[in-house]
């Protein structure tokens, strides 16, 4: 027996109950893989890291290296335990929408690619599983891809963290330029080396960016509050939990090696805290609860951004414990927030109150991990908050610094705890709400078993702090050197945190008196905002300056395409010629020019003229036909017969080609262009006839290596099977070329086709 | 009158001489694109004297199949050494022997001028013969 409504689609239509259990397997690979890492957790965090490495390109010295240490092991738990519960919640979520194949499929990617990410051990591989997971956000932010927000809001997620990865990459190559290797084990066990470098400032500068495009740092972080268009599992666990926390695993993987500068300090510092100050207001003034939840997770993220800069050891364990904090609570209101919306149709703050009458299990599960966010104890969330101050205490810099660290830190966990108060507390258990679009049925199980159990998880955590000793240590160990070691541990007697905390408590519990006014008052609009640098850099300065360069680039005249590609010619290979001195030493040819070759070239040349001055296209066709005739007896009387075969063949088709295409125009030519085109066209024509004539005869007199001429001469029967040299070469030998000049001819002839193929679709035919 | 009857006549022997030339490639002037400009040749004839439905009736496949097939060839003669763990196009070369005493070497050097031969004959009559056809609707 199932429990009541948990099958409540199923009921009436049987195939989707079958559909259902037969997505069962897909839980498959994330339980898998959260066994491996739990069953391999003691040795890796005994010191010895699991290690695993595929040759990829070796002449590149580049191979796919996994290894697994302790800090890659707490990211790699919370990916594969929270992918587990998120996919076990996506099934009755899910349930009856299309495309379920490419759901889960991008699932299973992000969750591997993620994998790759806290594993790699190279940063080749480290930048390719990064973009991974880039791309596998994007087809899940993109998941209802048949509505334009979901169109705009994967897209600018894309964009924003794929120029960090790109950044990212061009960092990679400056470390591999330092270190002559990718391998990061190598350039870890030297920091000393990029410290004296002067690529330091790049490097620091470039990794910075790229970890704080996917960390949604400001300015960056506009892509996140969009990105809630995807599905709520996905919002949890990707945008939230997961996906969003690999640039702060970068700083922590590379934090032995850039941190501990005032650049790294003042920048994170900066970033993190305006981060922090900006996420904490913002979401006091959302309605939407996934907006709400968007913007306290841009806060917490700045605020471990923060304590990164500070870059000491209490600073980074905080971090640690921070970001196991805000997985499991936000994780878990995240997936809240999704069965409220999955049953009662709206997210609307200020719709929903009273809930707890219609889910009450839901109720306890949402008010659990509530406790943890706004920092309660004797939850884990506590515990972090009174990590972070006591970060913030042992600084060590000026009074006025610290106290300034400290009332910003207030502020935001304030922020958070009136939101937690909102979340856990107003819309459950505060005044009935509605009208709303659906009548809640009372929730399946599978929708309040995983954020359930990331809330119990927050207070067991808290009750039963040195369970994760190991974990954290494991993961400071691998950020900093020499570190001491973890010990977790809720109290700490009458302190400067425990103080603080009670502050925040307070000033928390008073922002929640005033939130009603603050989420209802009207948007203002602030005259700078990176949301609308976005929008005017992909809208208008884009399209602008993509317009202006085609105007300049193509004007639409034949004549000027010409002419700027044969003086290009002319100067990229004339200028050497003539620098170089070369063209002094013609060599005009060893046996001398007899008469009839005279003949045949006075002819060309005269073919040629008639072709410009003919008045009417079909003389100037047949000029050219003649042209090309003759360049066929050059080539018999000089022993090419290949050459000189094909030649004719071309020469005929290319004939009937013109006729064909001339058909078209009108017999005669236009007017004679003006005097001043004709002289330039003169000038250039009679340039690149002067450079080829040079060319010709000079590479007739230089021999840079000994020919390939024996060798093909000599390899063609043996080796191409064949007596023909010419078509060994060019089938065979060098059949490469050919492979590519045929590629060229068929996308010329497939763009032919399109055109005249497109106009005759349209029906109607330009003059 | 004339042209007609002439080019239905030197249909089959241009075809045959295209061929020719293909295969004879390997040893003597020829191979697989000046094969497949006579190929080509031979069915703008047919346009010439006809029109360009009796040349596209001819030829039967559309000329953006044959050279879609023939750039595929070619590249399946260079692919298929990487099965044998070979490098990209390594030639191999079987001997049939051809009643009469003559042999025939074919190999996937053959395979690769075969697909130039459908790529140039496919090119050439697909810009010939939808000219022409623009040409006719005017």
């Amino acid at each position: 027996m199932e429990p009541p409504g948990a099958l409540r689609i199923a009921q009436s239509e049987p195939t989707r109950s079958l559909w259902r259990w037969m997505l069962l397997p897909v839980l498959a690979p994330p339980l898998a893989l959260t066994g491996l890492l739990l069953s391999r957790a003691p040795a890796v965090l005994a010191g010895r890291p699991l290690g695993l490495s595929i040759a990829w390109v070796p002449s590149l010295g580049l191979s796919l290296d996994l290894s697994l240490d302790g800090l890659g092991l707490l990211f790699a738990l919370l990916v594969a335990g929270i992918g587990t519960l998120v996919f076990l919640y996506s099934m009755p979520y899910m349930a009856g929408e299309r495309g379920l194949g490419r759901y889960y499929g991008a699932l299973i990617l992000f969750m591997l690619a993620m994998l790759g990410v806290v594993t790699a051990a190279n940063l080749i591989t480290l930048f390719v599983f990064w973009e991974l997971t880039g791309i596998s956000s994007y087809l899940l932010i993109g998941f209802r891809h048949e509505e334009k927000e979901s169109q705009e809001s994967a897209l600018m997620a894309l964009l924003i963290t794929g120029s960090g990865g790109l950044a990212l990459l061009a960092g990679f190559i400056l470390l591999q330029q330092v270190y002559g290797t990718f391998d990061m084990a190598t350039i870890l066990a030297q920091p000393g080396l990029l410290r004296s470098h002067p690529y330091y400032g790049w490097v620091l500068g470039l990794v910075l960016f790229g970890a704080f495009t996917k960390s949604a740092q400001f300015p960056f972080h506009i892509w996140l509050p969009r990105a809630m268009v995807a599905p709520t599992p996905i919002s949890a666990y990707l945008h939230s939990a997961t996906m969003v926390k690999a640039g702060l695993y970068l700083l922590l993987r590379l934090s032995p090696l850039l941190a501990n500068t005032a650049a790294w300090q003042v920048t994170l510092l900066v970033v993190g805290a305006l981060t922090m100050l900006l996420g904490s207001w913002r979401a006091l003034r959302q309605r939407d609860l996934k907006g709400i939840l968007a913007y306290t997770t841009i806060s917490i993220l700045g605020m471990i951004v923060a304590l990164l800069g500070l870059a000491t050891e209490h600073a980074v364990e905080a971090a640690l414990v921070l970001i196991v904090a805000h997985a499991l609570y936000k994780g878990a209101l995240f997936l809240v927030v999704g069965a409220i919306d999955h049953e009662t149709g709206t997210r609307d703050v200020a719709l929903l109150g009273g809930l707890r009458r219609d889910m009450p299990v839901l109720a306890v599960a949402a008010l659990l991990a509530a406790c943890s966010m706004a920092g309660l104890p004797p939850t884990f969330g506590f515990l972090a908050k009174e990590a972070a101050y006591g970060a913030a205490e042992g600084w060590r810099a000026a009074a006025l610094q610290v106290g300034v660290a400290g009332v910003l830190l207030v502020a935001a966990n304030a922020s958070n705890v009136a939101l937690a108060v909102v979340l856990g507390y107003r819309i459950f258990f505060g005044a009935a709400g509605g009208p709303w679009p659906r009548k809640p049925h009372g929730v399946s199980w599978l929708l309040i078993v995983p954020p359930g159990v990331l809330g119990a998880a927050s207070w067991l955590l808290g009750l039963v702090p040195g369970a994760l000793d190991g974990l954290v240590g494991g993961a400071l160990a691998a950020a900093v050197p020499r570190s001491q070691g973890v010990h977790l541990q809720m109290w700490h007697g009458f302190n400067w945190p425990l103080a603080l905390s009670a502050v925040t408590i307070a000033v928390g519990y008073a922002l929640y008196r005033i939130w009603p006014r603050l989420f209802r008052a009207p948007a203002r609009r602030f005259p700078l905002s990176a949301f609308r640098a976005y929008d005017w850099l992909l809208h208008t300065a884009l399209p602008r300056s993509a317009a202006s360069l085609a105007r300049l680039a193509q004007d639409g005249s034949l004549r000027v395409y010409l002419l700027a590609m044969l003086v290009v010619v002319v100067l990229i290979a004339g200028g050497p010629l003539v620098a170089g001195g070369l063209w002094s030493n013609p060599v005009l040819s060893q046996e001398g020019l007899s008469w009839p070759e005279l003949a045949i070239a006075g002819l060309l040349v005269t073919a040629a003229l008639a072709v410009v001055v003919a008045r009417t296209r079909l003389g100037a066709i047949i000029a050219l036909g003649a042209a090309g005739a003759l360049v066929t007896l050059l080539y018999v009387r000089f022993s090419a017969p290949d050459l000189a075969l094909t030649q004719l063949l071309v020469e005929s088709l290319g004939v009937i080609l013109l006729l064909l295409v001339f058909h078209f125009l009108s017999p005669q030519f236009g007017p004679w262009p003006p005097k001043r085109h004709v002289a330039v066209d003169i000038a250039v024509a009679a340039a690149v006839g002067l450079l080829m004539g040079t060319l010709v005869l000079v590479a007739n007199g230089v021999q840079l290596a000994p020919s390939v001429a024996e060798y093909y001469l000599a390899q063609s029967l043996p080796s191409a099977h064949g007596r023909n040299v010419v078509n060994a070469i060019v089938a065979d030998f060098r059949g490469f070329d050919t492979m590519g000049e045929i590629t060229v001819l068929a996308t010329a002839a497939f763009g032919l086709y399109a055109l005249l193929e497109l106009r005759s679709k349209k029906g109607g035919r330009r003059q | 009158m004339i042209l007609r009857t002439v080019a239905r006549l030197m249909l089959p022997i241009l075809l045959l001489f295209s061929i020719f030339l293909l295969l004879r490639g390997q040893d003597l002037p020829g191979g697989g694109f000046s094969g497949g400009l006579v190929a080509a040749a031979a069915i703008i004839l047919q346009m010439v004297a006809n029109d360009v439905a009796t040349a596209r009736r001819i030829l039967r496949v559309p000329p953006v199949t044959l050279l879609s097939a023939g750039l595929g060839l070619a590249l399946c003669s260079g692919l298929l050494p990487l099965l044998w763990g070979e490098p990209f196009m390594t030639s191999h070369f079987v001997c049939l022997a051809l009643p009469g005493g003559a042999a025939l070497e074919l190999g996937l050097p053959t395979l690769f001028e075969l697909g130039v031969y459908l790529v140039v004959l496919g090119v050439a009559s697909l810009a010939i013969l939808s000219l022409a056809e623009e040409g006719e609707a005017r």
